[in-house]
């Protein structure tokens, strides 16, 4: 047995020789797993996605056992879990409110992630099953949000999938393939909660890849440079375990807030009115995460030569995410962290700051002056990855990076637990 | 750190309010009321919704449906079990089929939602210059910024300006989308006989209505208050804890 787990229980000893589980999750999670000691409050927010999966997906399967999935009941099945069901109202709303926080959590992570380059080599590929993750919450998301049968869910449903009709010869077909008829109609809210249910079972099996590339090399930190030996890193348990539960306090406290006293106010008030496929709303727009790639979407206006506006949209729409796949690869500087880059740490939050325009922009009618800022935003985005990170690369002069990180945490003051550890060589 | 997170979701609250403005685009600014059910504290006024049922039975009703809400459902606006059950006599609810295979009409019983005006949406239309009246169950929901939005609009009805021309069948309302409107005003002084005395005037009964259908279509906001308040102040102290328990973890590190 490895060295970390001991125990004089019997019982668990019985266990542990027959199947390992306890010295599993010592290394996963536990006093066998090595952490940088300097990690920020930014590293809880894997955690943070984490617990809200779980509520996610606990509160979203006993709403399917009050739910059902047909054009002519599922407005009011949702009405009953509302009015009837014993406490069918927190149930929803938790669930409701649970799909924008994980997105909130999700983008400071992702935001996390860029600020400090922990997509950097070697964690690539982490950096992109991340992004798979980040496309199967989308997936996820944008079909629940059909599920209630409202006037925002069908025509949000009946807009994005007629984005597939822009590809050419075959997208009208593709279209029809997806609704599974001839309009948004009863086999499409069928599928779409076939898939609801099954989506986050796919995406646990994403995040166990995520996690399992994490442990490879262990967490990036907020100074970018490996750890060293010992004297760098702290066990994950009791550290971190506790830090991360006081995160999850902290954020449950804000989720708490939000689905008990403000349940409503990042939804749309039109998707209390049932579907109606003969009433158009006036705006039809997204859930609020959704809005910075509508607002990419809806911002081209003109065709390129063969290239219908349409589909130039929807190109760069799904571009504006699939980028990331390749971003380790776009910004080649060898300096993980912010910290030591003096430009790229402002330019950082003016690409925030793009999209949280976007999104502004994405809430508006695609009209001017909305459609221009929405253009210049759209423009910035992608020059942020294709032309400022690759030029920045080669331009930005970073600051010295730190020998290692005991040197650096010694030096901000206090004592360390591992004062007696020798000074490790240059790498 | 955390303000630079408060600012990330100062900015996402900030983007959502742009929402809400592009929605209500067009007509006036909405007026602010305050509300018994504001704020993390706020609740029913139970007289004012007792009156805004009043108001709802003797006038709305006559256009609107209530679908989702059914007389037993009145006990939370503190009626007995033998006023709901005198409610819902009152309504003439058609049940069946029977054993011959006919339907009937029989008396309302307090399991019984409210009935509808007219049999379909289609006589509802018919009967209204082409618009049919809307279910009112979730309208204090359905509409961006719902209650100040419902009182602005049932007293909001004016003579139309020189250049809106409005059409036979439709009244001139600013805030409505649109700005006609197919519901003829439908509240006038002392239209409704309160019984606890509160003189009827237009914006009261207005606001009492509203207060009813804010109950109605959030049945459950005081119970969801009450167990917010709960479990925040148990998670201050849970997190509180946590973060003590952290502090006395990490104290050996730095
Ligand atoms: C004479 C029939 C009639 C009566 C009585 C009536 N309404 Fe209406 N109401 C309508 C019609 C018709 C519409 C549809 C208007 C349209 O779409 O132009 C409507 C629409 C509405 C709307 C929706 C406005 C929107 O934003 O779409 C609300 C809210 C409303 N009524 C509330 C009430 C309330 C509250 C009362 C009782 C005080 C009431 N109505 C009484 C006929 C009526
Ligand atoms: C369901 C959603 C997700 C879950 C549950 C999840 C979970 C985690 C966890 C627990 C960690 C370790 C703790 C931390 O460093 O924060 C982590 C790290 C990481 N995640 Fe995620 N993640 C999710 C989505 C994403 C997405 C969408 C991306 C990027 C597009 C991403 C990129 C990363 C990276 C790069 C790291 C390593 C960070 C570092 O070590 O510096 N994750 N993730």
């Amino acid at each position: 047995m490895s060295g970390g787990f001991q125990t004089n229980n019997p019982v668990l000893k019985w266990i542990e020789y027959r199947l390992p589980v306890f010295s599993f999750v010592d290394h996963a999670v536990g006093s066998q797993y090595p952490t940088p000691k300097n990690l920020s409050y930014w590293w809880n927010f894997g955690s943070l996605a984490g617990l809200a999966l779980v509520i996610l997906m606990a509160t979203g399967i006993v709403l399917a056992m009050q739910y059902t999935a047909h054009v002519d009941y599922a407005f009011d099945s949702v009405e009953r879990i509302m009015r009837d069901v014993n406490y069918g109202w927190l149930i929803r709303y938790i669930h409701m409110n649970g799909g924008s926080f994980f997105f909130i959590v999700v983008y400071i992570h992702v935001l996390r992630g860029m600020y400090y380059g922990s997509y950097k080599a070697p964690r690539e590929l982490l950096w992109m099953l991340g992004v798979v993750i980040l496309l199967l919450m989308m997936a996820t998301a944008f079909m629940g949000y059909v599920l209630p049968w409202g006037q925002m869910s069908f025509w949000g449903a009946k807009v994005i999938t007629n984005l597939f009709s822009a590809i050419p010869l075959v997208g009208e077909d593709i279209v029809i393939w997806l609704w599974g008829g001839f309009s948004v109609d009863n086999p499409t809210l069928n599928r779409f909660y076939a898939l609801h249910y099954l989506m986050p079972f796919v995406l646990v099996g994403a995040i166990v890849f995520h996690i399992w590339a994490l442990h490879q090399f262990g967490s990036s930190n907020p100074l970018g440079i490996e750890t060293k030996g010992p004297q760098d890193t702290i066990p994950f348990h009791p550290y971190y375990t506790v830090k991360d539960l006081y995160g999850m306090g902290v954020f449950l406290i804000f989720f708490a807030a939000a689905v008990f006293f403000m349940p409503n106010a990042m939804g749309e008030a039109i998707n209390y009115v049932e579907a109606n496929p003969l009433v158009t709303p006036a705006h039809i727009v997204p859930e609020w995460y959704f809005l910075p790639y509508y607002a990419i979407l809806r911002s081209v206006t003109f065709d390129i030569w063969f290239l219908s506006a349409k589909l130039i949209g929807v190109i760069l729409m799904f571009g504006s995410i699939l980028i990331l796949f390749i971003l380790p690869w776009l910004d080649r500087s060898p300096v993980r962290s912010s910290k030591f880059r003096p430009i790229h740490k402002q330019l950082f939050w003016v690409f925030v700051a793009d999209c949280i325009l976007l999104g502004w922009v994405g809430a508006n009618p695609a009209e001017p002056p909305y459609l221009y800022i929405g253009q210049a935003g759209t423009v910035y985005y992608f020059a942020h990855f294709l032309i400022i990170l690759p030029l920045l690369s080669v331009m930005e002069r970073p600051r010295p990076l730190p020998n290692s990180i005991s040197e650096s945490v010694l030096k901000g003051g206090g004592t360390a637990m591992g004062a007696t550890a020798k000074p490790m060589e240059k790498a | 750190m955390k303000r630079v997170i408060a600012s990330v979701l100062g900015a996402v609250v900030i983007g959502l309010g742009a929402q809400g403005a592009a929605a209500a685009e067009g007509g006036p600014e909405l007026p602010e009321y305050t509300w018994s059910f504001d704020g993390v504290f706020g609740q029913f006024d139970l007289p004012a919704a007792q009156r805004g049922l009043q108001v709802y039975r003797e006038v709305c009703a006559g256009c609107h449906s209530l679908r989702f809400v059914a007389f037993r459902d009145l006990a939370a606006l503190g009626y007995n079990e033998d006023q709901i059950k005198a409610f819902a006599a009152e309504a003439t609810v058609v049940d069946g089929p029977d054993d011959e295979g006919e339907m009937f009409e029989r008396d309302g019983r307090p399991a019984d939602r409210f009935p509808s005006p007219f049999p379909n949406e289609k006589a509802a239309a018919a009967a209204n210059n082409g618009s049919a009246p809307p279910d009112l169950s979730l309208m204090a929901k359905a509409r961006p910024h719902g209650p100040n939005y419902l009182r602005a609009l049932l007293t909001g009805y004016a003579d139309p300006p020189e250049d809106v021309e409005v059409m036979e069948g439709q009244s001139y309302n600013p805030y409505f989308p649109g700005m006609r409107i197919a519901m003829a005003p439908p509240l006038f002084e002392e239209g409704v006989e309160y019984q606890d005395g509160t003189e009827a005037t237009v914006d009261q009964m207005a606001a009492d209505v509203t207060q009813f259908l804010m109950w109605a279509a959030e049945p459950k906001l005081q119970e969801r208050k009450q167990m917010g308040l709960k479990v925040i102040l148990f998670l201050l102290v849970l997190t509180g804890i946590l973060y003590a328990v952290k502090r006395k973890v990490w104290a050996d590190l730095h």
